[in-house]
């Protein structure tokens, strides 16, 4: 399960509607071993495409090397899916590379005539896909 | 010649656990068949046909080894190298089908 504040939901959210059409991409870190998202880490898609992101290569580093400093790990990975539901496509399972992470995606296409956002989160370990609960707090 | 290599979390089912091992090369080829002689497996995960995975990041020291001579990038004692995984995917799929509407992403009513 993903526990995650109201705060931070929807601050992934903003970031997803103000780069529509372009998906948004970001992480949050939390405390090692912690499994607590807490500090909310847009990133630039480099890609800048409605289907594809990827983070900029230089500022991955900077990334992983100020989390490595402050002992924190991306306990949430997100990005969003502009036209298609929230679910992990075939191109977001090849690229996972977190087993420890959730995987948060955020569709800003209404698809399932269920509300404006999608916010699902999932688990993608060797290619394997779990969808688990979203849990705002 | 020593070179310390930071190893990502994907990768250090190969290293035992180890967040960084160290190696020698005279460039990044030789550092990578190096480290598959202790690490057997590892050159795979990042070297396909020769060249560096597309979505591998490799960094010498703090620059892009892309932006440098890619696998032929020359090393020094002393270098460090850090290996990443690109953070990427996307829907990649079909674009919007035809007759969803746009509008009521806005709303709150139904």
């Amino acid at each position: 399960m993903l526990t995650i504040t109201q705060a931070l939901h929807d601050a992934l959210v903003a970031h997803a509607r103000a780069d529509h059409p372009d998906e948004a991409c970001g992480v949050i870190a939390g405390p090692a071993g912690s499994d607590r998202p807490e500090r909310h880490i847009p990133m630039l898609n480099a890609a800048r495409s409605p289907t594809f992101y990827e983070f900029d290569s230089t500022d991955l580093l900077k990334l992983y090397r100020e989390l490595d400093d402050r002992d924190e790990e991306p306990v949430v990975i997100y990005h969003s899916h502009t036209a298609t539901e929230a679910y992990p496509s075939r191109t977001d399972i090849s690229y996972a590379n977190e087993p420890g992470a959730h995987y948060v995606l955020v569709s800003t296409a209404d698809t399932d005539g269920a509300g404006p956002f999608q916010f699902r989160s999932f688990r993608i370990v060797d290619g394997e896909v779990t969808e688990e609960e979203v849990s705002v707090v | 010649m020593a070179i310390e290599v930071r190893i990502p979390t994907i990768l250090r089912t190969y290293t035992d656990g180890q967040k960084a091992v160290d190696g020698s090369g005279a460039t990044l080829d030789e550092l990578f068949t190096d480290l598959d002689t202790r690490h057997p497996g590892i050159r795979e995960r990042i070297v396909k046909d020769g060249e560096l995975r597309r979505f591998v990041n490799v960094y010498l020291n703090d620059e892009d080894v892309r932006f440098l001579d890619g696998i032929a990038t020359k090393l020094a004692d002393g270098d460090s190298v850090t290996i990443l995984p690109a953070v990427a995917g996307g829907a990649g799929a079909q674009p919007r089908p035809a007759g969803v509407v746009a509008g009521r992403r806005a709303g709150g009513t139904r």
